[in-house]
């Protein structure tokens, strides 16, 4: 007989060893796919100029102090909460597409950890988050983003990105196992993730909105994780009246986790119905 | 070992499978397969091979029923079944970006495989498949036979007890579906059992020990191919007529319907039949234009069994 290891309750180790395995043919796939990785850069930078110089000269007057005057200043942390949110489409065509291809029948049908794919999907597109955010300080850096604060606290806002990018691709795995279609899954993401990009502060002060918006726009998470970037990359002259820099940090990481905690058995509830 | 080879590698008992209130795709399947050679699934589209492929290889929960793999209930202990099997699913589950390697060795350390076994098994089994010299190209570069090949390689990376292809060959051309067949009949001279579905009885007839006639949910005949044959007895007759002529021959025969082509009927009695058929015939002025006594085939069985005439009949008819 061979050394086929048959195990019926797969330990946490195997756990760990399928998720690397899952995470590095994700990895291959960003990096080997023609186009995949400049793409996933393309419309944040978009975004950037479009909004810097189309928006900018009529929104700086009503900027808090923290933002120098600068729309840019102010625009590029919101922008990396919003992408953070809008990458997840991404995770939700991918995981629709390795059902659609037959790659999920045939993971479902090896003896396998059933979290291993979704997180070696979410893990994977990190990397790619970790790429647009970098291209947009890059980019927001060459047209004046200047940030206020010390490197270890730009780190720790990317950090925070990160965490947040990480719980949204648990809700787009999730979404995507239960969508099944890649264009369907396009659909019904930008359905989500439009409307919540932009009633947020990403691109305006909540105080300008009317009042009936302010009060979910100043809430919603992608709001509280501007907030939070804005604080540590501007310091706390950025923040609306009252919030403190180490307040946004803590209610960022309060809906990650939350979002992870709801997401990630829901994601593998998906999968093995897939 | 032997306690295993002895009892079936498969027993499924009055397994239901309901999609919505509208579509029974098992309607109560009694199945035993033997650990040894191949099974062949044969019938139409929509019948329920793949349904009932895929309680078997743990991806769907059967309503009822039960189904036992390797001696392993698939409901009880799905995770123990998946290390018994090898599944090919009906599309080539092949990652385009890795290469041909690459797929396999990440297969074999999905089996449980270290990182230097699954690196051996890989190269062992490229070779056996012909890939050998593709194995570091990335599979987007294969034709569709390779893939194909390429696939049939990833189920067969944890030496599965139970190999299950899923219509292995649809949609490839002749040549390569000759070199599945191949590949198939050299796995099981290794002694691999595999399970197989098709719609094509010319694959089931070549391939398959035992056959089993799947319809509407249920297994309406099972046994050898020589077996099934002899269900329409030992002949048949084939009549060739002008289309126009082909409805009232069919009515002259006493043939309750007429698929497009050739009619067939059954011949128990050999060449008195045949001499009466054309009797039949010439009293009504009606005149053949080709005429064959010959033995049945699975495709008559299947029409016979099923009322359908099976896809790749009609495609070439």
């Amino acid at each position: 007989m061979t050394a086929i290891a048959a195990p019926t309750n797969p330990s946490t180790g195997r756990l760990f060893t399928d998720t690397a395995v899952i995470t590095r043919r994700n990895l291959r796939h960003t990096l080997r796919i023609p186009g995949v990785l400049p793409l996933s850069a393309v419309m944040p930078v978009i975004f950037i100029l479009m909004f810097t110089y189309v928006f900018g000269g009529a929104v700086t007057g009503s900027l808090p102090p923290g933002a120098e005057d600068e729309y840019v200043n102010w625009l590029i942390p919101g922008l990396i909460a919003q992408f953070a949110l809008f990458s997840g489409e991404n995770t939700a065509a991918g995981m629709a597409d390795d059902l659609q291809r037959g790659s999920v029948d045939r993971f479902r049908s090896l003896p396998m950890a059933r979290l291993a794919v979704p997180a070696g999907r979410t893990i994977a597109d990190l990397v790619r988050a970790v790429f647009t955010i970098l291209v947009m300080l890059g980019v927001g850096a060459l047209i004046g983003f200047r940030w206020q604060t010390s490197a270890l606290e730009v780190l720790a806002a990317i950090g925070l990105a990160l965490a947040f990018a990480f719980s949204i691709a648990w809700m787009m795995v999730t979404l995507g196992l239960l969508i099944r279609s890649a264009e369907a899954v396009q659909a019904a993401v930008y359905m989500l993730v439009f409307p919540l990009g932009f009633t947020s502060a990403v691109f305006v002060p909540v105080e300008t909105m009317p009042a009936w918006l302010q009060t979910f726009a100043a809430h919603q998470p992608v709001t509280v994780v501007a907030n939070a970037l804005r604080g540590l990359m501007l310091g706390p002259d950025a923040l609306p009246g009252g919030h403190t820099v180490g307040g946004d940090v803590l209610w960022t990481l309060g809906w990650s986790a939350g979002l992870i905690l709801l997401f990630a058995p829901l994601a593998v509830r998906a999968y093995k119905r897939a | 070992m032997r306690g295993i080879a002895m009892t079936p590698i498969v027993e499924v008992n009055d397994l239901r499978k309901r999609f919505g209130k509208e579509v029974t795709a098992l309607d109560g399947v009694d199945l035993a397969i033997p650990a040894d050679g191949v099974f062949a699934l044969l019938g139409p589209n929509g019948a329920g091979k793949t349904t009932l492929i895929r309680v078997l290889a743990t991806l769907l929960k059967p309503d009822s029923g039960s189904a036992r793999v390797a001696g392993i209930d698939v409901a009880a202990d799905p995770e123990a079944v998946r290390a018994k099997i090898g599944l090919a699913g009906q599309y080539a589950a092949v990652d385009d970006y890795l290469t041909g390697a690459e797929n396999l060795e990440m297969v074999g350390r999905l089996y449980g495989l270290t990182a230097r076994e699954a690196k051996r098994r890989s190269s062992e089994i490229l070779d056996l498949f012909g890939l050998a010299d593709a194995a570091s190209r990335y599979a987007k570069t294969y034709s569709g036979g390779m893939r194909r090949r390429l696939d049939l390689a990833a189920s067969l990376v944890g030496r599965p007890a139970l190999l299950i292809l899923d219509e292995p060959t649809t949609g490839i051309d002749p040549a390569n579906r000759r070199e599945v067949w191949n590949l198939v009949e050299r796995l099981v001279a290794d002694g691999t059992t595999v399970l197989l579905t098709t719609q094509y009885l010319e694959e089931a007839d070549r391939l398959a020990d035992r056959i089993a006639v799947i319809d509407h949910g249920r297994i309406i005949s099972e046994g050898t191919s020589d077996e099934l044959k002899q269900r329409t007895g030992p002949a048949v007759i084939e009549l060739d007529l002008p289309e126009a002529d082909r409805d009232a021959a069919a009515a002259a025969l006493g043939l309750d319907q007429v698929a497009s082509g050739d009619l067939v009927l059954p011949a128990p009695d050999g060449y008195a039949d045949l001499r009466a058929a054309l009797t039949a015939l010439d009293t009504k002025g009606l005149h053949p234009t080709g005429v064959n006594l010959r033995k049945p085939t699975l495709d008559d069985v299947f029409l016979e069994l099923t009322d359908h005439r099976p896809a790749a009949v009609r495609a070439e008819s």
